[in-house]
Protein backbone atom coordinates (compact mmCIF):
# COMPACT_ATOMS: atom_id res chain seq x y z
CA UNK A 1 0.00 0.00 0.00
CA UNK A 2 1.66 3.47 -0.74
CA UNK A 3 1.91 4.98 2.51
CA UNK A 4 0.85 8.69 1.65
CA UNK A 5 -0.91 9.74 4.87
CA UNK A 6 -2.91 13.31 4.45
CA UNK A 7 -4.21 13.54 7.90
CA UNK A 8 -5.57 15.88 9.87
CA UNK A 9 -5.85 19.42 9.39
CA UNK A 10 -4.60 21.61 6.69
CA UNK A 11 -2.65 24.44 7.01
CA UNK A 12 -1.04 23.26 3.66
CA UNK A 13 -2.41 26.06 1.61
CA UNK A 14 -0.89 29.09 3.55
CA UNK A 15 2.93 27.70 2.90
CA UNK A 16 1.86 27.85 -0.50
CA UNK A 17 1.51 31.73 -0.78
CA UNK A 18 -2.01 31.79 -2.25
CA UNK A 19 -3.47 34.86 -2.89
CA UNK A 20 -7.16 35.90 -2.96
CA UNK A 21 -7.73 39.00 -4.59
CA UNK A 22 -11.21 40.44 -2.76
CA UNK A 23 -13.28 41.60 -5.23
CA UNK A 24 -16.83 43.94 -5.03
CA UNK A 25 -19.76 41.16 -5.34
CA UNK A 26 -22.22 43.11 -7.25
CA UNK A 27 -24.66 40.25 -7.16
CA UNK A 28 -27.54 40.32 -4.24
CA UNK A 29 -28.45 37.01 -5.20
CA UNK A 30 -25.84 34.74 -4.01
CA UNK A 31 -23.66 36.17 -0.77
CA UNK A 32 -21.92 36.63 1.44
CA UNK A 33 -18.74 36.77 2.49
CA UNK A 34 -16.65 39.63 1.12
CA UNK A 35 -20.01 40.81 -0.39
CA UNK A 36 -21.72 43.76 0.76
CA UNK A 37 -24.73 43.82 3.19
CA UNK A 38 -27.27 43.30 0.81
CA UNK A 39 -26.49 40.04 0.52
CA UNK A 40 -27.44 38.70 3.59
CA UNK A 41 -31.05 38.85 2.56
CA UNK A 42 -29.80 36.20 0.39
CA UNK A 43 -29.29 33.70 3.07
CA UNK A 44 -31.79 35.14 4.94
CA UNK A 45 -34.68 33.87 2.27
CA UNK A 46 -32.68 30.81 2.06
CA UNK A 47 -32.59 29.54 5.35
CA UNK A 48 -36.10 30.90 6.06
CA UNK A 49 -34.76 32.46 8.90
CA UNK A 50 -35.15 35.64 11.66
CA UNK A 51 -32.92 38.57 11.26
CA UNK A 52 -32.27 40.32 14.46
CA UNK A 53 -29.08 43.28 13.74
CA UNK A 54 -27.25 44.93 16.01
CA UNK A 55 -24.15 47.09 15.94
CA UNK A 56 -21.27 47.95 18.51
CA UNK A 57 -19.95 50.64 16.99
CA UNK A 58 -17.46 48.99 14.99
CA UNK A 59 -19.44 46.97 13.21
CA UNK A 60 -22.39 45.96 12.37
CA UNK A 61 -23.78 41.99 13.49
CA UNK A 62 -26.46 40.10 11.34
CA UNK A 63 -27.97 37.59 13.41
CA UNK A 64 -30.05 34.97 11.08
CA UNK A 65 -32.03 32.13 13.54
CA UNK A 66 -34.05 29.29 12.05
CA UNK A 67 -36.61 27.51 13.93
CA UNK A 68 -34.70 24.79 13.98
CA UNK A 69 -31.78 26.09 15.68
CA UNK A 70 -28.85 27.54 13.47
CA UNK A 71 -27.67 30.50 14.16
CA UNK A 72 -25.13 32.57 11.75
CA UNK A 73 -24.27 35.61 12.38
CA UNK A 74 -22.45 38.08 9.33
CA UNK A 75 -20.28 40.76 10.84
CA UNK A 76 -20.47 43.32 8.12
CA UNK A 77 -18.12 46.81 8.20
CA UNK A 78 -18.52 50.45 8.19
CA UNK A 79 -18.84 50.01 4.70
CA UNK A 80 -21.33 47.73 4.23
CA UNK A 81 -18.69 44.82 3.69
CA UNK A 82 -19.62 41.27 5.30
CA UNK A 83 -16.07 40.83 6.27
CA UNK A 84 -16.84 37.65 8.72
CA UNK A 85 -19.07 34.63 9.47
CA UNK A 86 -19.49 32.40 12.27
CA UNK A 87 -22.40 29.67 12.90
CA UNK A 88 -23.26 27.32 15.61
CA UNK A 89 -26.34 24.82 15.16
CA UNK A 90 -27.63 21.15 14.95
CA UNK A 91 -27.03 21.18 10.78
CA UNK A 92 -23.83 22.72 8.70
CA UNK A 93 -24.85 25.93 6.91
CA UNK A 94 -24.79 25.93 3.19
CA UNK A 95 -20.76 27.00 2.76
CA UNK A 96 -21.48 27.88 -1.13
CA UNK A 97 -24.31 29.75 0.07
CA UNK A 98 -22.43 31.72 2.94
CA UNK A 99 -18.77 31.87 1.97
CA UNK A 100 -19.28 32.33 -1.76
CA UNK A 101 -16.07 31.44 -3.72
CA UNK A 102 -14.01 30.98 -0.76
CA UNK A 103 -15.68 28.03 -0.16
CA UNK A 104 -13.01 26.87 -3.19
CA UNK A 105 -10.40 27.02 -0.64
CA UNK A 106 -12.07 24.33 1.24
CA UNK A 107 -12.53 22.29 -1.64
CA UNK A 108 -9.49 21.93 -2.22
CA UNK A 109 -8.37 21.46 1.01
CA UNK A 110 -10.54 18.35 1.88
CA UNK A 111 -8.99 17.45 -1.60
CA UNK A 112 -5.63 17.18 -0.09
CA UNK A 113 -6.57 15.64 3.03
CA UNK A 114 -7.90 11.22 3.09
CA UNK A 115 -9.32 11.90 6.36
CA UNK A 116 -12.73 13.77 6.05
CA UNK A 117 -13.62 13.23 9.67
CA UNK A 118 -11.84 15.46 11.42
CA UNK A 119 -11.82 19.27 11.96
CA UNK A 120 -10.72 21.65 9.70
CA UNK A 121 -8.76 24.93 9.90
CA UNK A 122 -7.74 26.84 6.89
CA UNK A 123 -5.05 30.01 7.07
CA UNK A 124 -4.33 31.81 4.13
CA UNK A 125 -3.45 35.85 3.76
CA UNK A 126 -6.59 36.51 2.38
CA UNK A 127 -9.32 33.91 4.09
CA UNK A 128 -8.92 32.18 7.89
CA UNK A 129 -11.52 29.44 8.43
CA UNK A 130 -12.18 27.09 11.50
CA UNK A 131 -14.70 24.12 11.91
CA UNK A 132 -15.44 21.85 14.18
CA UNK A 133 -18.10 19.28 15.67
CA UNK A 134 -19.92 16.51 15.07
CA UNK A 135 -23.57 15.23 13.77
CA UNK A 136 -25.73 17.48 15.70
CA UNK A 137 -23.40 19.98 16.63
CA UNK A 138 -21.86 22.42 14.04
CA UNK A 139 -19.90 25.49 14.46
CA UNK A 140 -17.54 27.42 12.80
CA UNK A 141 -16.24 30.75 11.63
CA UNK A 142 -14.81 32.58 8.32
CA UNK A 143 -13.32 36.19 7.96
CA UNK A 144 -11.18 37.71 5.42
CA UNK A 145 -8.20 39.62 7.21
CA UNK A 146 -7.73 42.34 4.85
CA UNK A 147 -11.24 43.24 5.59
CA UNK A 148 -11.52 43.27 8.93
CA UNK A 149 -12.29 46.87 10.23
CA UNK A 150 -9.73 49.05 12.28
CA UNK A 151 -9.83 48.51 16.11
CA UNK A 152 -11.57 45.04 15.85
CA UNK A 153 -9.87 42.10 16.97
CA UNK A 154 -10.89 38.69 15.17
CA UNK A 155 -11.54 37.01 18.31
CA UNK A 156 -15.09 39.24 18.24
CA UNK A 157 -16.26 37.41 15.01
CA UNK A 158 -18.05 34.25 17.22
CA UNK B 1 -12.25 -5.02 -1.27
CA UNK B 2 -13.68 -3.73 -5.41
CA UNK B 3 -16.81 -3.46 -5.99
CA UNK B 4 -17.31 -5.92 -9.42
CA UNK B 5 -21.07 -4.72 -10.10
CA UNK B 6 -21.94 -0.95 -10.96
CA UNK B 7 -25.06 -0.50 -9.18
CA UNK B 8 -27.76 1.32 -11.12
CA UNK B 9 -30.03 2.95 -8.82
CA UNK B 10 -33.34 2.77 -9.58
CA UNK B 11 -35.32 6.22 -9.79
CA UNK B 12 -38.96 4.79 -8.68
CA UNK B 13 -39.12 4.71 -5.18
CA UNK B 14 -40.28 1.58 -4.08
CA UNK B 15 -38.85 -0.41 -6.70
CA UNK B 16 -35.70 -2.68 -5.49
CA UNK B 17 -32.91 -1.02 -6.51
CA UNK B 18 -30.69 -3.46 -7.25
CA UNK B 19 -30.71 -5.57 -10.22
CA UNK B 20 -28.01 -7.67 -10.33
CA UNK B 21 -28.94 -11.34 -10.88
CA UNK B 22 -28.79 -14.39 -8.77
CA UNK B 23 -29.25 -12.51 -5.53
CA UNK B 24 -28.01 -14.87 -2.21
CA UNK B 25 -24.55 -15.42 -3.29
CA UNK B 26 -21.57 -14.40 -0.52
CA UNK B 27 -23.91 -13.68 1.76
CA UNK B 28 -24.24 -14.80 5.69
CA UNK B 29 -27.22 -14.53 7.60
CA UNK B 30 -27.77 -15.11 11.10
CA UNK B 31 -31.12 -16.79 12.24
CA UNK B 32 -33.22 -15.18 14.66
CA UNK B 33 -32.52 -15.47 18.25
CA UNK B 34 -35.34 -18.06 19.82
CA UNK B 35 -37.02 -15.78 22.70
CA UNK B 36 -35.84 -15.28 26.23
CA UNK B 37 -32.47 -16.83 25.70
CA UNK B 38 -29.52 -14.48 25.67
CA UNK B 39 -28.35 -13.15 22.61
CA UNK B 40 -24.83 -13.04 20.82
CA UNK B 41 -24.26 -9.15 21.73
CA UNK B 42 -20.36 -8.89 20.54
CA UNK B 43 -18.60 -7.89 17.15
CA UNK B 44 -15.05 -7.81 16.73
CA UNK B 45 -13.46 -4.62 15.70
CA UNK B 46 -10.04 -3.94 14.25
CA UNK B 47 -7.66 -0.95 14.09
CA UNK B 48 -6.23 -0.81 10.98
CA UNK B 49 -4.98 1.07 7.88
CA UNK B 50 -8.16 0.52 5.74
CA UNK B 51 -8.57 -0.60 2.41
CA UNK B 52 -7.83 2.40 -0.03
CA UNK B 53 -5.25 2.32 -2.32
CA UNK B 54 -4.50 5.65 -2.30
CA UNK B 55 -3.43 6.48 1.59
CA UNK B 56 -3.20 4.47 4.87
CA UNK B 57 -6.03 5.33 7.14
CA UNK B 58 -4.53 6.42 10.83
CA UNK B 59 -6.78 4.84 13.59
CA UNK B 60 -9.46 4.04 11.38
CA UNK B 61 -11.76 1.60 12.88
CA UNK B 62 -13.41 -1.25 11.11
CA UNK B 63 -16.86 -3.69 11.76
CA UNK B 64 -18.38 -6.54 9.15
CA UNK B 65 -22.31 -5.79 8.85
CA UNK B 66 -24.35 -8.30 7.83
CA UNK B 67 -27.47 -6.44 5.57
CA UNK B 68 -30.43 -8.29 4.18
CA UNK B 69 -33.17 -7.25 1.88
CA UNK B 70 -36.01 -7.36 4.73
CA UNK B 71 -37.83 -10.18 5.71
CA UNK B 72 -35.25 -12.65 3.81
CA UNK B 73 -32.30 -14.62 4.18
CA UNK B 74 -31.08 -12.66 1.33
CA UNK B 75 -27.85 -11.30 2.58
CA UNK B 76 -24.09 -9.94 2.50
CA UNK B 77 -22.07 -9.39 4.42
CA UNK B 78 -19.99 -5.87 4.16
CA UNK B 79 -16.73 -5.75 5.93
CA UNK B 80 -14.60 -2.30 6.30
CA UNK B 81 -16.77 -0.04 7.46
CA UNK B 82 -15.56 2.68 9.93
CA UNK B 83 -17.59 2.30 13.26
CA UNK B 84 -18.26 6.17 14.44
CA UNK B 85 -19.56 7.14 17.90
CA UNK B 86 -19.63 10.41 16.50
CA UNK B 87 -22.46 10.04 13.83
CA UNK B 88 -25.92 7.79 13.60
CA UNK B 89 -26.74 5.90 10.62
CA UNK B 90 -25.62 3.03 8.37
CA UNK B 91 -23.85 4.62 4.76
CA UNK B 92 -22.93 2.29 2.78
CA UNK B 93 -21.12 2.30 -1.05
CA UNK B 94 -23.98 1.34 -3.43
CA UNK B 95 -21.40 -1.61 -4.98
CA UNK B 96 -20.89 -3.07 -1.53
CA UNK B 97 -24.83 -3.95 -1.82
CA UNK B 98 -25.72 -4.42 -5.24
CA UNK B 99 -26.20 -8.10 -5.30
CA UNK B 100 -29.27 -7.76 -2.73
CA UNK B 101 -32.19 -6.18 -3.44
CA UNK B 102 -33.06 -3.20 -1.36
CA UNK B 103 -36.09 -0.84 -1.62
CA UNK B 104 -35.65 2.84 -2.11
CA UNK B 105 -37.75 5.27 0.92
CA UNK B 106 -40.56 7.31 -1.06
CA UNK B 107 -41.17 11.02 -0.32
CA UNK B 108 -43.88 11.78 -2.14
CA UNK B 109 -43.39 10.24 -5.48
CA UNK B 110 -40.02 10.65 -5.36
CA UNK B 111 -37.06 9.12 -3.31
CA UNK B 112 -35.81 10.12 -0.34
CA UNK B 113 -31.91 11.23 -0.59
CA UNK B 114 -29.75 11.61 2.43
CA UNK B 115 -26.86 14.18 2.99
CA UNK B 116 -24.18 13.91 5.13
CA UNK B 117 -22.06 16.81 5.33
CA UNK B 118 -18.43 16.64 6.95
CA UNK B 119 -16.60 19.37 8.04
CA UNK B 120 -14.71 20.35 5.24
CA UNK B 121 -17.44 20.45 2.92
CA UNK B 122 -16.88 16.70 1.56
CA UNK B 123 -20.15 14.85 1.93
CA UNK B 124 -22.03 11.81 1.20
CA UNK B 125 -24.63 11.88 -1.05
CA UNK B 126 -27.30 8.79 -2.03
CA UNK B 127 -30.80 7.06 -2.00
CA UNK B 128 -32.39 6.14 1.38
CA UNK B 129 -33.44 2.88 1.06
CA UNK B 130 -34.32 0.19 3.77
CA UNK B 131 -32.66 -3.28 5.21
CA UNK B 132 -32.57 -5.43 8.07
CA UNK B 133 -28.84 -5.00 9.67
CA UNK B 134 -27.46 -8.11 11.66
CA UNK B 135 -24.84 -7.51 14.08
CA UNK B 136 -23.41 -10.16 16.04
CA UNK B 137 -26.34 -12.13 16.84
CA UNK B 138 -28.66 -8.76 17.21
CA UNK B 139 -30.73 -7.84 14.25
CA UNK B 140 -32.75 -4.37 13.24
CA UNK B 141 -35.50 -5.38 10.95
CA UNK B 142 -36.39 -2.40 8.06
CA UNK B 143 -33.93 0.25 9.10
CA UNK B 144 -33.56 3.75 6.57
CA UNK B 145 -30.10 3.12 5.77
CA UNK B 146 -28.15 5.52 3.03
CA UNK B 147 -26.96 3.74 0.16
CA UNK B 148 -23.76 6.10 -1.43
CA UNK B 149 -23.86 7.14 -4.90
CA UNK B 150 -20.82 5.85 -6.57
CA UNK B 151 -19.29 7.22 -9.86
CA UNK B 152 -21.33 5.67 -12.47
CA UNK B 153 -24.29 5.63 -10.90
CA UNK B 154 -27.51 6.62 -12.30
CA UNK B 155 -28.78 8.74 -9.86
CA UNK B 156 -29.26 12.60 -9.39
CA UNK B 157 -26.02 14.18 -8.41
CA UNK B 158 -25.54 16.46 -5.20
CA UNK B 159 -26.79 20.24 -5.43
CA UNK B 160 -24.56 22.36 -4.55
CA UNK B 161 -25.57 22.61 -1.01
CA UNK B 162 -25.05 19.41 -0.05
CA UNK B 163 -20.94 20.03 -0.23
CA UNK B 164 -18.18 20.16 -2.97
CA UNK B 165 -16.10 16.93 -2.68
CA UNK B 166 -18.37 13.50 -2.70
CA UNK B 167 -16.61 10.70 -0.73
CA UNK B 168 -18.23 7.87 -2.95
CA UNK B 169 -15.32 5.62 -3.61
CA UNK B 170 -13.64 2.82 -1.35
CA UNK B 171 -10.22 5.06 -2.65
CA UNK B 172 -11.72 8.14 -1.06
CA UNK B 173 -13.03 6.73 1.66
CA UNK B 174 -10.53 4.32 2.67
CA UNK B 175 -13.51 2.10 3.70
CA UNK B 176 -16.78 0.87 2.55
CA UNK B 177 -18.93 3.12 4.69
CA UNK B 178 -19.84 3.97 7.98
CA UNK B 179 -21.58 2.83 10.91
CA UNK B 180 -22.76 6.08 13.29
CA UNK B 181 -23.66 4.54 16.50
CA UNK B 182 -23.76 7.93 18.38
CA UNK B 183 -26.54 8.35 21.09
CA UNK B 184 -28.58 9.99 18.61
CA UNK B 185 -31.40 7.64 17.40
CA UNK B 186 -32.01 9.57 14.36
CA UNK B 187 -29.22 11.29 11.76
CA UNK B 188 -31.21 14.73 12.38
CA UNK B 189 -34.17 14.50 14.62
CA UNK B 190 -36.38 16.96 15.35
CA UNK B 191 -35.08 19.57 12.96
CA UNK B 192 -35.58 17.44 9.75
CA UNK B 193 -39.18 16.76 10.01
CA UNK B 194 -42.28 17.80 8.58
CA UNK B 195 -43.45 21.34 10.02
CA UNK B 196 -39.80 23.15 10.60
CA UNK B 197 -40.02 25.83 8.15
CA UNK B 198 -36.33 25.55 8.09
CA UNK B 199 -33.60 22.72 6.81
CA UNK B 200 -30.43 22.32 7.29
CA UNK B 201 -30.13 20.27 4.21
CA UNK B 202 -29.73 16.64 5.30
CA UNK B 203 -32.72 15.65 3.25
CA UNK B 204 -33.87 15.61 -0.48
CA UNK B 205 -36.50 14.67 -2.57
CA UNK B 206 -34.73 13.27 -5.63
CA UNK B 207 -36.97 12.90 -9.02
CA UNK B 208 -34.73 11.17 -12.04
CA UNK B 209 -33.07 14.61 -12.93
CA UNK B 210 -33.11 17.13 -9.94
CA UNK B 211 -33.00 16.87 -6.22
CA UNK B 212 -35.15 19.70 -3.46
CA UNK B 213 -34.81 20.19 -0.08
CA UNK B 214 -37.41 17.99 2.23
CA UNK B 215 -38.19 16.96 5.25
CA UNK B 216 -38.12 13.43 6.74
CA UNK B 217 -40.51 11.82 9.88
CA UNK B 218 -38.22 10.65 12.31
CA UNK B 219 -39.03 7.05 11.10
CA UNK B 220 -37.88 8.16 7.68
CA UNK B 221 -34.35 9.20 8.82
CA UNK B 222 -31.42 7.20 9.27
CA UNK B 223 -31.21 5.11 12.09
CA UNK B 224 -28.69 3.72 15.34
CA UNK B 225 -29.97 0.05 14.14
CA UNK B 226 -28.81 -0.49 18.07
CA UNK B 227 -31.79 1.36 19.34
CA UNK B 228 -33.90 -0.66 16.93
CA UNK B 229 -32.78 -4.01 18.32
CA UNK B 230 -35.30 -6.40 20.19
CA UNK B 231 -32.54 -6.98 23.09
CA UNK B 232 -29.60 -5.19 24.16
CA UNK B 233 -30.78 -1.94 22.57
CA UNK B 234 -30.26 0.62 24.95
CA UNK B 235 -26.51 1.08 23.83
CA UNK B 236 -23.17 0.04 23.61
CA UNK B 237 -19.57 -0.74 25.04
CA UNK B 238 -16.49 -0.48 22.99
CA UNK B 239 -13.21 -1.89 24.46
CA UNK B 240 -9.73 -1.14 22.48
CA UNK B 241 -6.11 -3.09 23.32
CA UNK B 242 -3.46 -0.60 25.08
CA UNK B 243 -1.37 0.45 22.94
CA UNK B 244 2.63 0.72 23.30
CA UNK B 245 4.52 4.41 22.60
CA UNK B 246 5.44 3.81 18.91
CA UNK B 247 2.42 2.18 17.81
CA UNK B 248 1.24 -0.48 16.60
CA UNK B 249 0.08 -1.95 12.90
CA UNK B 250 -3.56 -3.05 13.66
CA UNK B 251 -5.04 -3.95 16.88
CA UNK B 252 -8.19 -6.06 17.70
CA UNK B 253 -11.00 -5.24 20.34
CA UNK B 254 -14.96 -5.97 21.18
CA UNK B 255 -18.14 -3.85 20.43
CA UNK B 256 -20.62 -5.37 22.35
CA UNK B 257 -24.23 -4.24 22.46
CA UNK B 258 -26.48 -3.28 25.19
CA UNK B 259 -25.22 -1.64 28.49
CA UNK B 260 -25.91 -3.50 31.60
CA UNK B 261 -27.92 -5.94 29.58
CA UNK B 262 -25.67 -9.28 29.68
CA UNK B 263 -22.59 -10.19 31.72
CA UNK B 264 -20.44 -8.92 29.40
CA UNK B 265 -21.34 -5.17 29.22
CA UNK B 266 -21.78 -4.08 33.11
CA UNK B 267 -21.51 -0.53 33.35
CA UNK B 268 -19.92 -0.95 36.82
CA UNK B 269 -18.37 1.81 38.49
CA UNK B 270 -17.56 3.85 34.76
CA UNK B 271 -17.92 7.41 35.34
CA UNK B 272 -21.03 8.78 33.62
CA UNK B 273 -20.77 11.87 31.40
CA UNK B 274 -24.12 13.54 31.05
CA UNK B 275 -24.31 15.92 27.48
CA UNK B 276 -25.80 19.04 27.35
CA UNK B 277 -28.31 20.27 24.46
CA UNK B 278 -25.75 20.21 22.15
CA UNK B 279 -24.46 16.70 23.07
CA UNK B 280 -21.22 18.06 24.69
CA UNK B 281 -19.44 18.00 28.37
CA UNK B 282 -16.80 20.55 29.46
CA UNK B 283 -13.38 19.78 29.18
CA UNK B 284 -10.38 21.57 31.55
CA UNK B 285 -7.40 21.42 30.14
CA UNK B 286 -4.19 23.44 31.91
CA UNK B 287 -6.39 26.58 32.27
CA UNK B 288 -8.63 26.44 29.78
CA UNK B 289 -12.36 25.54 29.79
CA UNK B 290 -14.09 24.53 26.72
CA UNK B 291 -17.78 23.83 26.84
CA UNK B 292 -17.58 21.52 23.54
CA UNK B 293 -15.62 18.20 24.83
CA UNK B 294 -17.37 15.29 23.35
CA UNK B 295 -16.19 11.65 22.36
CA UNK B 296 -15.48 10.41 18.81
CA UNK B 297 -14.19 7.08 17.77
CA UNK B 298 -14.23 8.76 14.13
CA UNK B 299 -11.61 11.19 14.92
CA UNK B 300 -8.06 9.70 14.21
CA UNK B 301 -6.49 11.80 17.02
CA UNK B 302 -7.13 13.77 20.37
CA UNK B 303 -8.14 17.57 18.80
CA UNK B 304 -7.47 20.39 20.92
CA UNK B 305 -6.48 24.27 21.40
CA UNK B 306 -3.92 25.64 19.70
CA UNK B 307 0.18 25.68 19.50
CA UNK B 308 0.45 29.19 21.39
CA UNK B 309 -2.25 28.23 23.96
CA UNK B 310 -0.79 24.22 24.77
CA UNK B 311 2.88 24.99 24.41
CA UNK B 312 3.07 21.82 22.20
CA UNK B 313 5.12 22.16 19.01
CA UNK B 314 3.30 21.46 15.88
CA UNK B 315 5.01 19.37 13.09
CA UNK B 316 6.43 20.54 10.32
CA UNK B 317 5.58 17.37 7.72
CA UNK B 318 2.36 16.45 9.14
CA UNK B 319 1.21 20.19 9.64
CA UNK B 320 -1.64 20.55 12.54
CA UNK B 321 -0.55 17.75 14.63
CA UNK B 322 1.57 18.76 17.83
CA UNK B 323 5.28 17.52 17.42
CA UNK B 324 6.52 17.81 21.05
CA UNK B 325 10.59 16.97 21.26
CA UNK B 326 9.72 14.55 23.75
CA UNK B 327 6.04 12.71 25.01
CA UNK B 328 3.98 14.86 27.21
CA UNK B 329 2.21 13.11 29.89
CA UNK B 330 -1.15 15.50 30.31
CA UNK B 331 -4.25 15.27 31.97
CA UNK B 332 -7.72 17.19 30.98
CA UNK B 333 -10.88 16.84 32.84
CA UNK B 334 -13.99 16.45 31.89
CA UNK B 335 -17.81 17.28 33.91
CA UNK B 336 -21.30 16.44 32.62
CA UNK B 337 -24.10 17.56 32.80
CA UNK B 338 -24.85 16.10 36.87
CA UNK B 339 -21.73 17.07 37.42
CA UNK B 340 -18.58 15.08 39.16
CA UNK B 341 -15.15 15.29 37.62
CA UNK B 342 -13.73 12.83 35.56
CA UNK B 343 -9.55 13.57 35.53
CA UNK B 344 -7.99 11.18 32.17
CA UNK B 345 -4.32 11.38 31.78
CA UNK B 346 -3.07 11.24 27.99
CA UNK B 347 0.69 11.27 25.91
CA UNK B 348 0.91 13.45 23.16
CA UNK B 349 3.95 11.92 20.90
CA UNK B 350 5.97 14.01 18.34
CA UNK B 351 3.35 13.26 15.39
CA UNK B 352 5.26 13.61 12.98
CA UNK B 353 7.50 10.57 14.15
CA UNK B 354 4.88 8.51 14.41
CA UNK B 355 3.20 8.90 11.27
CA UNK B 356 6.18 8.41 9.26
CA UNK B 357 6.69 4.89 11.04
CA UNK B 358 4.87 1.75 9.09
CA UNK B 359 2.04 2.08 12.01
CA UNK B 360 -1.16 3.18 11.67
CA UNK B 361 -2.57 2.58 15.22
CA UNK B 362 -1.68 5.44 17.57
CA UNK B 363 -3.02 5.79 21.19
CA UNK B 364 -1.29 9.40 21.32
CA UNK B 365 -1.21 11.31 18.46
CA UNK B 366 -2.73 14.47 18.94
CA UNK B 367 -3.51 17.53 16.83
CA UNK B 368 -4.40 21.32 17.24
CA UNK B 369 -8.31 22.46 17.12
CA UNK B 370 -8.21 25.77 16.08
CA UNK B 371 -6.60 28.96 13.70
CA UNK B 372 -4.00 30.18 15.63
CA UNK B 373 -5.44 33.65 15.16
CA UNK B 374 -7.76 33.68 17.74
CA UNK B 375 -6.41 33.81 21.55
CA UNK B 376 -8.03 32.57 23.43
CA UNK B 377 -9.56 29.80 20.66
CA UNK B 378 -12.59 29.23 19.55
CA UNK B 379 -11.80 25.93 21.36
CA UNK B 380 -12.99 22.34 21.66
CA UNK B 381 -11.48 19.07 23.10
CA UNK B 382 -12.66 15.96 20.27
CA UNK B 383 -11.42 12.91 22.47
CA UNK B 384 -10.94 10.84 19.19
CA UNK B 385 -9.63 7.59 18.89
CA UNK B 386 -6.70 7.35 20.90
CA UNK B 387 -8.85 7.62 23.65
CA UNK B 388 -10.80 4.43 23.43
CA UNK B 389 -7.28 2.61 23.65
CA UNK B 390 -7.04 0.59 27.24
CA UNK B 391 -10.69 1.45 28.21
CA UNK B 392 -14.14 0.67 27.56
CA UNK B 393 -16.00 3.00 26.45
CA UNK B 394 -20.05 2.68 27.22
CA UNK B 395 -22.88 4.94 24.93
CA UNK B 396 -26.05 4.83 25.81
CA UNK B 397 -28.92 6.11 23.54
CA UNK B 398 -31.20 8.87 24.02
CA UNK B 399 -35.12 7.56 25.26
CA UNK B 400 -33.13 4.48 26.97
CA UNK B 401 -31.47 3.94 30.18
CA UNK B 402 -28.77 1.72 31.71
CA UNK B 403 -27.64 1.76 35.39
CA UNK B 404 -30.60 4.19 36.45
CA UNK B 405 -29.46 7.01 34.11
CA UNK B 406 -31.70 7.52 31.37
CA UNK B 407 -29.44 8.21 28.15
CA UNK B 408 -27.94 10.16 26.19
CA UNK B 409 -25.32 9.87 28.47
CA UNK B 410 -21.18 8.94 27.86
CA UNK B 411 -19.47 6.72 30.61
CA UNK B 412 -16.04 4.96 30.93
Amino acid sequence: MQRSRIAGFDFGLAGMGVLVVVLGFSSATFAVLGGKVASVAADQSRMKASLKVTSNGLFQVHELQTDTGNVVREFVSPDGTVFGVAWTGNQMPDYSQLLGRYTDAINKAAQSRKEHRAPLTIQQPGFVFSAFGHMRFFTGRAYIPGLVPAGVTVEEIR
Amino acid sequence: MTHPKRLVLALLPCVLLILAAACGGGGSSNSNNGGGSTVQNTLPVSVNSGISTQFAYTNGIFVSVVVCQPGTNNCVTVPNVLLDTGSTGLRLLSGTVSGIGLTTVATGSQTLTNCVQYLDNSYDWGPVATADIKLAGEVASSVPIQIIAEPGDVFPAAPSSCGGTAINTTDLFGANGILGVSFYQQDCGSACVPGTTSNGGSYYSCSTSACTLTTASLSQQLQNPIGMFSSDNNGLMLTLPTIGAGGAVSANGTLAFGVDTQSDNALGSAFVLLPNAFGNFSTTFKSTTTNVGFIDSGSSALFFLTNASTGLAGCTTFTGFYCPSSTQSLTATNQGANGGTSTVPFSVANGDNLLNSNNDVFSNLAGTGDDTTNNPPFTYFDWGLPFFFGRSVFVVLEGQSAGSQAGPYWAY
